[in-house]
């Protein structure tokens, strides 16, 4: 019987959930171009704002049976951060359907999702093993590694693993940082939250602020705060393949998302050497790369992308 | 409803009880508490002694372990936990799942509360907790409105417990990174937000200039007050305006809302702190007390004191308070 050897195990890629709020027929239009790239898994549904509807459940769920259909695995990913009523009855709505892999953004999800197969998103705190078997028990095969968490954390996490337990990381995008209760969009806009005029949907990447000495620094997604440089694992493809990490996630952005998959399934291949892949994938980033968390630094630190000395 | 006071040390732990908190809460020398500031908090020594304090005059210890363990020092948070048990404390505060299933487990009769750290939200979330750590408290963090506080206390069987004065954390407390991006280190890694080892403050011809892992968060006139380094209360460019494009630097004071928050049922009342003085916490203990004890004597009849406005405002970090995220209209 052929056994895998360690040396050949390669990450299969993901498509991150669609974090900002793009007009239907663009979403729709994504998805589709979406099916055609070499991604094995693709993550979809709102985990920012309830007050998005230009998408309902139902959407999602037909977008998951054509990527089903297309022969890639469909995951619903739920809101990280649930304070009402009503969205809490969204997600158990979205929890009680069986059809698919669900990802769980908000401690209610695991409530809901518990004796079931689930993913635990990066916004789970999920920071040592204890946790890791104690969530395995209640149905979880998959986790992705909140991102300020580096390769140390992630070894240890990914060497004493239960069974059958995947680990995904957060690989390209720009890094989901923090959540409010305040929509910093509108709050930059001097519109009130229940007034928002679904003013985030004017930055289809996030609304970048900069430093007073003109470093782009964070990007404001309603009340999600991310970097404003595009955290990029390409660079550790190798060492993050011998550790056997199961999944590499891509975080979608406006532009060029599928010319980033297929940079990173070039790497995997052996096609495309991941240095010439990282620089091409820098023109793309829309305001510079970083890399520190992966090293146990700051998050908006270049280590893996320094010159060697 | 309890008043929960902040001790960093022991001379402010018996102030706080001199000056009426029904408890206190502390942390260890170390990463295992969200306050590991240098030259602060508790040796065993010390807890003791603090212990037999409050208890002697009927106020409870609580002990805070609400930082994220790793792997690399994973012993570190069970061995806190024992020490917790051991010292015979009222309650330990924790956050990370892995830490709350050791403890539920092995000290199934200890007081287990969650910490605001543990991201609790809305029922789902503490009735999971509450299912699996029997928690008996959960704070809650700061991006509820009064409403929605009000409508989870009817949703769960868990009391709770909420902040009512102090520095403003504008994120979901446990979930935001923005420390570590700057600087390597978080609250949920460290136990500390903007490290003061990462702190650098530089008078210029532009101003003075706050960097916190070397980038600007904070430029502003010599005439202006430094707070606390946070990088989301800074000023940064926003399409081109110079502004407070996440918080303004204003802290939490909920005294004008006293009587709503008692009829929404909240069982305690914790006032940020543990990095502040001994005299901060008597000041804010001896308001909070009478306040509180003015308001459940009369909750229609309340209206808070000038002069408690004034103490408070003495001892608030910058110039301004705000209701935060209680009021609709922070959000």
């Amino acid at each position: 019987m052929p056994v895998l050897n360690n040396s050949t195990h390669r990450p299969r890629l993901s498509l991150g959930p669609l974090l900002y709020l793009w007009p239907r027929e663009q979403v729709l239009d994504f998805y589709a171009e979406m099916l055609d790239t070499p991604v094995d898994v693709i993550y979809l549904g709102e985990t920012i704002c309830s007050k998005r509807r230009q998408l309902r459940p139902e959407d999602y769920w037909e977008i998951a049976e054509r990527i089903t259909a297309a022969g890639k695995q469909a995951v619903i990913s739920t809101l990280a951060l649930i304070e009402s009523d009503g969205e809490l009855k969204t997600l158990k709505r979205i929890c009680d359907d069986q059809r698919f892999l669900i990802e769980a953004g908000d401690l209610a999800a695991l409530d809901f999702l518990e004796g079931r197969p689930f993913v635990a998103g990066h916004s789970i705190n999920l920071y040592n093993q204890r946790t890791l078997s104690f969530l395995a028990k209640r149905g979880l095969k998959r986790w992705v590694l909140p991102v300020e968490l580096g390769r140390e954390t992630a070894t240890a996490l990914i060497q004493s693993r239960p069974d059958g337990v995947e680990c995904e990381l957060f690989a390209f995008g720009r890094l989901p940082l923090a959540y409010s209760a305040r929509c910093f969009t509108a709050y930059n806009r001097n519109l009130g939250k229940d007034d928002c005029q679904f003013c985030c949907g004017d930055y289809p990447d996030g609304l970048v602020i900069s430093t007073q000495d003109n470093v782009s620094f964070l990007a404001l997604n309603g009340i999600q705060t991310q970097s404003a440089s595009t955290h990029n694992l390409l660079s550790a493809l190798d060492e993050v393949s011998r550790l056997g990490v199961d999944l590499l996630r891509i975080s979608p952005q406006s532009q060029h998302t599928a010319d980033i998959v297929r940079v990173f399934a070039d790497c995997l291949t052996g096609d495309l050497d991941p240095a010439a892949g990282t620089a091409q994938l820098a023109g793309w980033a829309p305001t510079g790369l970083c890399d520190g968390y992966w090293s146990g630094q700051a998050g908006i630190a270049s280590v893996l992308m320094a010159p060697k000395r | 409803m309890e008043l929960v006071c902040p001790a960093g040390n022991l001379p402010m732990l018996k102030a706080a009880v001199d000056h009426g908190a029904n408890a206190v809460y502390l942390g260890f020398r170390d990463d295992t508490n969200a306050r590991h500031f240098a030259g602060l908090n508790f040796g065993d020594k010390q807890i003791r002694e603090g212990l037999a304090y409050a208890h002697d005059r009927k106020v409870k210890v609580f002990v805070a372990i609400n930082t994220y363990a790793q792997p690399n020092g994973w012993e570190r948070w069970t061995a806190a936990v024992d020490r917790a048990v051991d010292l015979g404390v009222d309650a330990i505060i924790l956050a990370d799942m892995g830490v709350l299933d050791y403890a539920a487990e092995r000290y199934p009769n200890v007081n287990l509360h969650l910490s605001v750290q543990g991201s609790a939200t809305n029922p789902a979330a503490i009735n999971f907790m509450q299912r699996h750590f029997g928690i008996k408290r959960v704070v809650v963090p700061r991006v509820l409105s009064l409403a929605q506080v009000a409508h989870l206390i009817r949703e769960t069987s868990v009391p709770v417990e909420i902040f009512g004065f102090g520095s403003l954390c504008v994120m979901v407390e446990g979930r935001c990174l923005l420390s570590s991006y700057a600087t390597g280190q978080s609250p949920n890694t460290y136990g500390a937000c903007s490290p003061a080892a990462h702190v650098e403050w530089r008078d210029t011809p532009l101003g003075q200039e706050t960097r916190l892992g070397g980038i600007l968060i904070e430029r502003r006139s010599h005439a202006e007050a430094a707070g606390y380094p946070t990088l989301c209360k800074g000023r940064y460019q926003v399409a081109g305006e110079l502004r407070h494009a996440i918080e303004e630097p204003t802290s939490l004071n909920t005294l004008d809302i006293l009587p709503d928050i008692l009829a929404a049922g909240v069982s305690a009342i914790k006032i940020e702190g543990r990095q502040r003085s001994t005299r901060y916490v008597s000041q804010i203990a001896r308001v909070w007390r009478e306040a509180i004890d003015t308001c459940q004597r009369n909750p229609q009849g309340f209206r808070a004191k000038e002069s408690w406005h004034q103490v408070l405002a003495q001892v608030s970090e910058g110039a301004q308070t705000t209701i935060g995220p209680y009021e609709r209209t922070w959000h």
